[in-house]
This record gives C-alpha cells, sequence and structure tokens, in this order.
C-alpha cells in the first residue's frame, strides 16, 4: 500500500468514525463532542506552543472570551443583556428555531472575530516576554481574565448566565452540538495541514528554532507571532462557543476561564502526543481524553494527583510525546528525507573527527 | 467604591488598620518570595508549587494544633519536616529539570502543584482552617485598632527567620557555596564544589522557608488546600517586581502587594482581591516591556 493510499484510507477511517460515532451510540453523544473539543484545544495550543514554540498557559483566554461573546450575542439579538443577567436565570426566553439558529450562527462569527481581536491586543502585552515569563505572563493574564469577568455584573458576574434553551428534541440539539465540534474540528485540521505546508509554517517553525537568526534573515518576527496567535485565537473562540452551548450554563472560573483545567491538559494532550507534529495533538488529546474519563470514573478523588502524576512524568521523561519518540524512530515515514550524500559526507566527517581525536590526546 | 475612599478619608484611623492588618501578611509574602528567587537564582527553576509548599507549613501547625500542643511550636516541626520534603521532592523530580530548558521545571512544578494541592484536599478536606495560636488581641487608638499579639509575634518571627537566613548565606560554608553555584555553575564545579548537593540544599531551603511562611500564615490567616496557586502568584508578582537578588526589594514588594491586596479588596470588594494580585502581576511584566522596549534597537 503505497502511503498515499494509506493516508487517504486513515482519513476517510476518521471522518467514518466521526459521523457514525453518535449514530452508533447516541448516549455517548456528549462525551464524543468533547473528545472533538480536547482535540481542538490541542490542535490551536500546538500552533503557537508546539509549532511555534511559545509556550502558552493563557490559551484559554480565547476559550473563555469566544464563549461569553457567542453567549451574550445569541441573548444580545433578541432581548437586553443587562436584564436577562439580573435575573440569574430566572427569565427564560423561548427563542423560536430560527431565531436559536441565527442566534448559534452568529455569536461564533462574533466569537471568532473577538478571538482574533484578543489575540492581537494580548499579543502586544505578552510578545515581548520570553520562555519562561511568556509562560508565567500568559497563566497571569489567564488568570486575572477569569477573576476580572467573576466581578463584571454586566455579564452575570460570578454566577454566571444561562445560555438560550434549544427550542426542538434535546436528541437533535446534542447532535447538532456534535455535529458543530466535529465539522470545526476536522476544518482546523484541515486548515493546519494546509497551513503548516506554507511558508507561514516554516516561518514559525523558524522562530521556534532560533528567534534571533528568523529576525536576521529578514522575517518580520513580531507579524508572524501575532498572525499565528490570531489564529488560535479565532479557533479557539469558537471552540468556546460551542462548549458554552454544550454546558448550556457558563460561569467564569469552572467554565469559561478553567486555567487549571482545560488551560492545563491542553498543554499536556501536546506534549503527550508530540509537540510541533499534525497528528500529535490529535492522539495526545484522544489518549487523554480516555485517561482522563477512566480516571474520573474509577479513581474518583484520587483523579487529579493522577493527572499531575501524568504531567510530571510526561514532561520528565517523555517530553517529545508519542509523535515525537516516533519521528526520532522511523524519521523516513514522516517524510523527512535524509540528505543521502550529505549524510555520508556527515559521516565521513564524523569518522575523520574520530581519527583525529586519538591524534589530539597523543599531543 | 467611592464611598469606601470617603470612609478611609473621613477616619485616618482605619487606614492604621488596614496597614497593619497587611503589615503582618506581608512579611509572610516577602519570606515566601525570597525562597522563590532563592531557587531561581541558584538553579534557575521556577518553582510553581512555591504556595503549595507554604500551604503544607500550614497544615503542618493545623496539625500540631489540633493534636493539643500550641501551634507556634509548629515552627521548629514544619522547617524540619519541610525540609527533608524540599530534598525528597528535589531528588524526585526537580533534579530531572534542573538542566533542561524553563518550561520544562516550570510544566514539572506545576504537575507537582496539582498533585500537592489535591493530596492535601484528600487529606485535609477542603475547609478553610486556621491554627489558634490562643494569644490576646490588643486595642489601641481606643479600640479602634486592634492588633492580635499572634500578628505581632509573627512578624517577629518572620523577621528573625529572614536574618538567620541571611547570616546562614553570608557566613557559613554551604551559604557561599550557594552563592558561587548561583554566580557560575560550571566555575564552582570546577572548584571542587558538589553542585548537585548544593542545589538539593537549596531546595531544601526554600521548601523550609516556605514551610516556616506557612505556621506563620496559618496562625494569622487562613489556609485552603488550593490557595496555594494564589500565593505562587504572589510570590512571582514579588521576585518580577524586585527582581532577583534583591532582599531589600523582595521585602518592600511583598509588604507593597499586601498593602495593593488589602486597599484593593477594602475599595473594590473582596472579589477584587484576587484579581488584584494576577492584575498586578501581568502589569508589572508590561511595565518591564515598556521599559526594555526603550532600550531596544529592533530592524524593522
Amino acid at each position: 500500500m503505497t502511503p498515499r493510499r494509506a493516508s487517504g484510507l486513515l482519513y476517510a477511517g476518521v471522518l467514518a468514525a466521526g459521523i457514525g460515532a453518535p449514530l452508533a451510540f447516541p448516549d455517548y453523544t456528549f462525551q464524543l463532542a468533547m473528545l472533538w473539543m480536547m482535540i481542538l484545544f490541542a490542535l490551536t495550543w500546538d500552533i503557537v506552543g508546539g509549532q511555534m514554540g511559545y509556550n502558552s498557559l493563557g490559551n484559554i483566554v480565547f476559550f473563555g472570551a469566544g464563549m461569553y461573546v457567542c453567549a451574550l450575542t445569541q441573548i444580545g439579538l433578541y432581548y437586553d443583556i443587562g436584564e436577562y443577567t439580573a435575573a440569574f436565570g430566572a427569565i427564560r426566553v423561548d427563542f423560536t428555531m430560527p431565531q436559536y439558529l441565527t442566534g448559534l450562527a452568529l455569536g461564533l462569527c462574533a466569537a471568532a472575530v473577538a478571538g482574533v481581536l484578543i489575540a492581537i491586543a494580548f499579543g502586544r502585552i505578552v510578545f515581548g516576554l520570553r520562555g519562561p515569563y511568556f509562560a508565567i505572563g500568559t497563566l497571569g493574564v489567564a488568570l486575572a481574565a477569569g477573576e476580572l469577568v467573576g466581578t463584571w455584573d454586566w455579564v452575570g458576574g460570578g454566577g454566571g448566565i444561562s445560555l438560550p434553551v434549544y427550542p426542538g428534541e434535546p436528541q437533535t440539539r446534542s447532535l447538532l452540538l456534535y455535529a458543530l465540534a466535529f465539522v470545526t474540528a476536522a476544518a482546523v485540521f484541515a486548515f493546519l495541514r494546509w497551513l503548516y505546508s506554507t511558508r507561514f509554517g516554516l516561518a514559525i517553525n523558524a522562530i521556534r528554532d532560533d528567534e534571533q537568526k528568523a529576525e536576521a534573515m529578514g522575517l518580520h518576527t513580531t507579524r508572524y507571532k501575532t498572525a499565528a496567535w490570531a489564529i488560535s485565537g479565532f479557533f479557539l473562540a469558537i471552540t468556546g462557543g460551542i462548549f458554552g452551548n454544550m454546558t448550556g450554563f457558563i460561569e467564569p472560573l469552572e467554565v469559561a476561564f478553567p486555567t487549571v483545567t482545560f488551560g492545563v491538559f491542553m498543554v499536556l494532550m501536546v506534549l503527550l502526543g508530540g509537540k510541533g507534529t499534525l497528528w500529535g495533538p490529535v492522539i495526545g488529546a484522544t489518549i487523554f481524553h480516555v485517561i482522563k474519563e477512566v480516571t474520573w470514573t474509577y479513581l474518583l478523588g484520587w483523579q487529579w494527583i493522577t493527572l499531575g502524576a501524568l504531567i510530571i512524568v510526561n514532561v520528565i521523561f517523555f517530553q517529545q510525546g508519542i509523535l515525537g519518540w516516533a519521528r526520532e524512530r522511523w524519521p523516513a515515514r514522516f517524510g523527512i528525507r535524509v540528505d543521502e550524500p550529505a549524510a555520508a559526507a556527515d559521516e565521513e566527517s564524523a569518522r575523520a573527527s574520530v581519527t583525529v581525536l586519538p591524534r589530539q590526546e597523543a599531543a | 467604591m467611592l464611598d469606601n475612599l470617603m470612609l478611609l478619608k473621613d477616619s485616618p484611623v482605619l487606614n492604621v488598620q488596614l496597614l497593619l492588618d497587611r503589615l503582618f501578611i506581608g512579611a509572610t509574602f516577602a519570606l515566601a518570595a525570597y525562597g522563590l528567587a532563592l531557587v531561581w537564582g541558584v538553579m534557575n527553576v521556577k518553582n510553581l508549587a512555591q504556595g503549595d509548599f507554604v500551604i503544607l507549613g500550614g497544615y503542618i501547625a493545623v496539625v500540631v494544633g489540633d493534636a493539643g500542643y500550641n501551634p507556634i511550636f509548629a515552627l521548629p516541626v514544619a522547617v524540619v519536616v519541610m525540609f527533608a520534603y524540599g530534598w525528597i521532592v528535589y531528588r524526585v523530580i526537580v533534579s530531572r529539570v534542573v538542566e533542561r530548558d524553563l518550561f520544562t521545571s516550570l510544566l514539572a512544578t506545576f504537575g507537582l502543584a496539582i498533585v500537592m494541592a489535591q493530596g492535601m484536599n484528600l487529606a485535609f478536606g477542603s475547609d478553610v482552617r486556621t491554627a489558634d495560636p490562643g494569644l490576646d488581641t490588643r486595642m489601641f487608638f481606643g479600640g479602634l485598632v486592634t492588633v492580635a499579639e499572634i500578628k505581632m509575634l509573627a512578624l517577629a518571627l518572620a523577621a528573625v527567620l529572614a536574618g538567620i537566613v541571611v547570616a546562614f548565606m553570608r557566613k557559613s560554608r554551604m551559604g557561599q557555596a550557594i552563592r558561587a553555584t548561583a554566580q557560575d555553575a560550571r566555575a564552582a564545579r570546577v572548584m571542587g564544589i558538589d553542585t548537585e548537593r548544593v542545589y538539593a540544599f537549596t531546595f531544601a531551603l526554600n521548601s523550609a522557608i516556605c514551610g516556616a511562611a506557612g505556621v506563620l500564615i496559618s496562625m494569622i490567616w487562613v489556609i485552603q488546600p488550593f490557595f496555594g496557586i494564589t500565593h505562587s502568584i504572589r510570590s512571582f508578582v514579588i521576585v518580577t517586581a524586585a527582581g532577583l537578588g534583591n532582599l531589600p526589594g523582595v521585602i518592600v514588594a511583598g509588604f507593597g502587594l499586601g498593602f495593593a491586596e488589602q486597599y484593593a479588596g477594602f475599595l473594590l470588594g473582596a472579589e477584587f482581591q484576587q484579581a488584584t494580585v494576577v492584575g498586578l502581576l501581568v502589569l508589572i511584566l508590561v511595565w518591564r516591556q515598556v521599559q526594555q522596549a526603550g532600550r531596544r534597537q529592533a530592524v524593522q
């Protein structure tokens, strides 16, 4: 089987599984949609964290902002937001189906725009920071965002907002949201697959490998960094909008800006699967989701300890991740062409240096 | 918010109360931040579990208090136990990330922070606890300002602890070795210093300092298993504001953060207290950037 056909079959298989799974296991639609959410977290984190080498702990800001913007748009289109949030869910607005669907569509668009705008503003704050300062700075911004939204009464404050109730059957609602999650994940994957093959992909890789050199080669690094950040924000904000509708109720600390849960999970999933690879985040997210569900079910109370230990072990012993390991093991299968003459020359020089060494020692 | 501001203006004594309340807590912030700066400066590891070390120290005081002793006696216990704990953590986790890039240590200690917070939650429950040393409260200004004696004692103990640590770093062989390693680890190794041992000792010392700070915090304030992350962020704010290896700066920033938090909490409402801590971190980082941007000459 040629690699091309194999990957074609793989994509077809994933596509079939994505469409077939909720029909085959209707009780698990929410769980399956969560899996796509996790994959989206990992894929969007990997754009900046893996491919560009800027380890952010604050991507959750886009998620929460997208969730809030989407919810506020959905409500604000047909109702006064201040009144709605002041009532703390006591007002139940009955939306008609077209109202609900337009609200959802416009909400997701607004969320995406907000994600990009926040990424540009946020990028101006944090992109001067390098290395660990970047991680701490983004962590600070994420924690601050959650705390500040919690004090803002117009958007519901710490009490949160309930989202518009879907006017149809619950079964269709979960299928609709599943379809949204799945289509978004598939679209993001396809987009990133294309993006990483372009000049832009090479540029952000160059920034990861050596930012000073990249700048010296004439890349306008700040522009590339902000663009990559904005792409991440764009998709993560849409993810947030969908997630808000899935849970039906949002509040700032646990649902919208969960820095120590989803915010850390996205990093962990990418590290588990393999940073800076296309499939790594997908594999990492899938494995992580399974581990998480199993520990949540069977090790209740100990699940956080298991997760924390998983982070430590993963970071210390297995930082390259599953795909990173596989890529080192079988480089040819990952399209890393070993330049034969150059490699031979390298080997030659290596051998030469070996022969030189004893002489140096003798001298 | 304006009402509270007017209240402060009308009764200046209230300011004294607010300032005093945080003076004592700021001292413990400064202790924990000093430990963070120590580890950061010597081995270039950013310990995100710093706050959880503090909370763990606090629970030692609670346990000692529950056993029927005065929690003040938990101070030496916490120092010894946390020193040993820090040594073990170094051997098991931190020694493997010292040489790696900075994000690795950040993430590994973050994992540790999650494990510790949840472990304490399982062991002690998620209730807010405090250790009662059974001392009186003193009144000043005809009862307008109250200060618990334990707070004054805690401030004195914090000062003594800081003095001991500084004297230790200046005078002892190990202190000299730590400073030498911080300056240049490779040169220190060449000079025959066992840097691995120095690292282990530094991390254990940091853990002991945090433990002591935790004992003080549990007596003058409250502890809860998940308060650790806020304490960690506080330490980062203080160290980032003060700079590394700047002990007076750390003390000033520690008190400053305490005051800022207190005033924000009083003026804007208690829910802003946490937001102030993280907000200040972001502000300080932005301010540092603006400062540096003036010096940077980028090719555009």
